[in-house]
């Protein structure tokens, strides 16, 4: 029982670092490696709302996801354009995208420390117990995992039931086949692009109510990410979040069971077999 | 046309006035020639946080101190100060081409010694084969024999492991002779360098006094959920509780410490207990919980030191090595006015041969390493205070932590 919650809990978090990287990998086709960076700013915006102007951090998403959607809309447009209309295949795009956004990564880490210093940050919000079956968790990792999963659920129900969804779904699949069924592929690669900055953002918000963070932290959220989304297939976003928990699980129950040295370990080995017996991934289908 | 003639005019005139203005900057500039210095430190990577408190502030306020006064006092007359910055990204490789930048391109005079164990002893060799005097602060290891053996250019100041994990030690063993805690101690560490190290040093110490280690468990750095390990930890039933910690761990085990009761008369954990964010973040929970280094923060150097410190950087000292990272940049300045030259063979037989005065009171190397520091330190009352030194005075007894 205290695995099962640790794992949902951890899970959570997992999914929210990594939900935003499969938007952009997945459709939009950028291998983000500042995507750990606009993680990161989400909490600096996170901690400076609530210490400046006392705005929760769960609230703190109204302001944040929108930010973050018109700054990774514009970053979008500007840096990573060019890039997506040169490449002349996926592959080509793929080494560009890992070049620029390894640069535009370096450019958050240097704002972010011009503006708040290189000390480590945290503040206290919510962290008081809460008894689950005679095991104390913090609500504040509680209120982030429902966070997770309210996110989840409302991006896998817009991606499966609306018409916009729809376009993103095929633009995932297919780019060029999208493109004849009338789909503007450039404008829906923007906007998953964007959407995936400002779920990013919001999970960095719900993550800085627990976590110490500096400004140069994000590489290693970017690299859990990039272990999730591959993990669970890289254009299914069902994928991402079940891989983000069975991480969660595998990691608490090797903590727990046998040593908490040993997490990385069982990470890596998941991964490792993962890519061995499906390179697909998880719920990754064969390309044909 | 009129005024096209004084516009033309005016254009002269202020050219001249910039030309006079920048004739004057260059004699200026000339005739009171700087004393450069060189640092690198993290200010990007896993160790930025740290630097960020413990390094670069002190370097902004020494500079901010020695030309407030005018400058170092040399023979040849009072020369002011500057300092090159550079970043080592946490990478030991790029602190070592920094440092050789430092010395061979920009030609400073003297160098600030890195920040972080693993720096000092990677750029120990080049800081010996250019010849400057490195005066580690934040560099704890057992290898400081050796290497003073090795090097006859580096300094220690701060302490090795095993003192460390010894003065650790000696605390449980008199809260146990006491009666206040049992036999039973739990043990974390993170699965890095300096948290292995310290454990491994610890293990056999403890066992040697009686201790029973009932947890002892590892987890990695930037592990982003410590619950199972305080959850183990509560489980074996501890009388205390000691965590070989980083920064960000140090506060996540504390955090999840609380969340889940785990309450023990000794609660020790390890680097960043001392930071004044570990305050800002527990306020009054913080009480009572040991932690690596402790000051005496009484002393009206020290005062003087922590307001300066704050007026000047904006942010607060911590409560362990910034001080000692002052002080080892005023035994330098000392050991370079004592010369009175920039001779760097002459400042380092200086600092080997000297007493200096400095804010943590007097410092004297004894075969390149200062045996006077602080090994623990407790939360008293809003204040970190050192609770267990070797050769300092003022060190404070200890008090039982209160339930959470």
């Amino acid at each position: 029982m205290e695995i099962l919650l640790g794992g949902i809990l951890l899970g959570g978090t997992y999914a929210l670092i990594a939900m935003g990287l499969q938007l952009q990998y997945g459709v939009a086709r950028i291998m983000n490696l500042a995507n750990g960076e606009v993680l990161v700013a989400g909490s600096f915006s996170a901690l400076w709302l609530f210490t400046g102007a006392q705005i929760n951090p769960i609230l703190a998403i109204v302001l944040l996801a929108p930010g973050a959607y018109i700054l990774n809309y514009f970053i979008y447009q500007i840096f990573l354009r060019p890039l997506v209309k040169r490449a002349k295949s996926e592959g080509q795009l793929e080494v560009d995208s890992i070049l620029s956004t390894f640069g535009i990564s370096f450019v958050f880490i240097g704002l972010l420390h011009a503006i708040f210093g290189g000390e480590y940050f945290n503040y206290e919000y919510l962290e008081i117990p809460f008894e689950i079956f005679g095991q104390a968790y913090g609500v504040n990792r509680i209120a982030a995992f429902l966070g997770a999963a309210i996110l989840a659920a409302l991006l896998y129900i817009w991606l499966t039931h609306t018409r916009s969804g729809l376009k993103l779904r095929a633009v995932s699949v297919n780019p060029s086949s999208a493109r004849l069924v009338g789909i503007n592929v450039e404008r829906t690669s923007a906007m998953a692009f964007a959407l995936g900055g400002a779920v990013t953002a919001a999970g960095g918000s719900l993550i800085s109510m627990f976590d110490t963070f500096d400004a140069s932290i994000g590489v290693v959220f970017t690299m859990k990410a990039l272990i999730i989304v591959i993990l669970g297939g890289v254009k299914e976003i069902k994928g991402t979040i079940v891989a983000a928990f069975i991480l969660g699980f595998a990691e608490t129950a090797v903590a727990t069971l046998i040593d908490p040295g040993l997490t990385l370990a069982a990470a890596f080995l998941l991964f490792v077999l993962v890519l061995l017996f499906r390179p697909q991934g998880l719920f990754g289908r064969q390309s044909s | 046309m009129k005024t096209f003639l004084n516009s033309k005019k005016l254009m002269l005139s202020v050219a001249a006035a910039a030309f006079a203005a920048a004739g004057a900057i260059g004699t200026d500039a000339l005739a009171q020639k700087t004393i450069k210095f060189g640092s690198s430190a993290p200010k990007t990577g896993p160790l930025a946080g740290g630097s960020a408190v413990t390094h670069w502030p002190n370097v902004k306020l020494w500079v901010h101190d020695v030309n407030s006064r005018g400058g170092l006092k040399l023979k040849s007359g009072q020369r002011k100060i500057e300092v090159i910055e550079y970043d080592d990204r946490t990478n030991p490789g790029e602190a070592i081409k920094n440092i050789n930048r430092l010395a061979t391109q920009d030609k400073v005079d003297f160098i600030l010694a890195p920040y972080g164990t693993g720096f000092n002893l990677a750029t120990a060799p080049i800081f010996n084969k250019l010849g400057y005097p490195q005066l580690a602060v934040s560099a704890i290891t057992d290898k400081i024999p050796a290497l003073t053996k090795r090097y006859d250019n580096i300094f220690f100041m701060l302490g090795s492991t095993s003192t460390f994990t010894g003065a650790v030690v000696n605390i449980l063993k008199k809260m146990r002779e006491d009666g206040k805690i049992g036999n039973r101690v739990a043990m974390v560490n993170v699965a890095d360098a300096f948290g292995i190290e310290l454990a491994a040093a610890a293990r056999p110490v403890f066992k040697a006094a009686g201790f029973e280690i009932v947890y002892d468990k590892s987890y990695p750095l930037g592990a982003k959920d410590l619950s199972p390990v305080v959850k183990g930890a509560k489980a074996s039933k501890p009388d205390a509780f000691v965590a070989w910690s980083y920064p960000p761990d140090t506060f996540g085990l504390t955090a999840q410490a609380k969340i889940n009761q785990l309450n023990v008369k000794a609660f020790y954990t390890a680097v960043a207990t001392a930071f004044p964010a570990f305050k800002g973040k527990f306020k009054a929970s913080a009480e009572g919980i040991l932690g690596a280094g402790g000051v005496n923060p009484d002393t009206p150097e020290m005062q003087a030191y922590f307001k300066r410190h704050k007026e000047v950087t904006g942010k607060d000292a911590d409560f362990w090595a910034s001080a000692v990272t002052y002080a080892s940049y005023q035994i330098l300045e000392q050991a370079i006015e004592g010369v009175g030259t920039l001779d760097r063979k002459a400042v380092t037989q200086f600092i080997k041969d000297n007493e200096f005065k400095t804010i943590i009171g007097p410092v004297k190397y004894d075969s390149q390493n200062s045996a006077r520091f602080w090994t623990v330190g407790q939360w008293q009352g809003g204040k970190f205070y050192g609770v267990s030194s070797e050769g300092r005075p003022g060190a404070k007894p200890v008090k039982d932590k209160p339930n959470w």
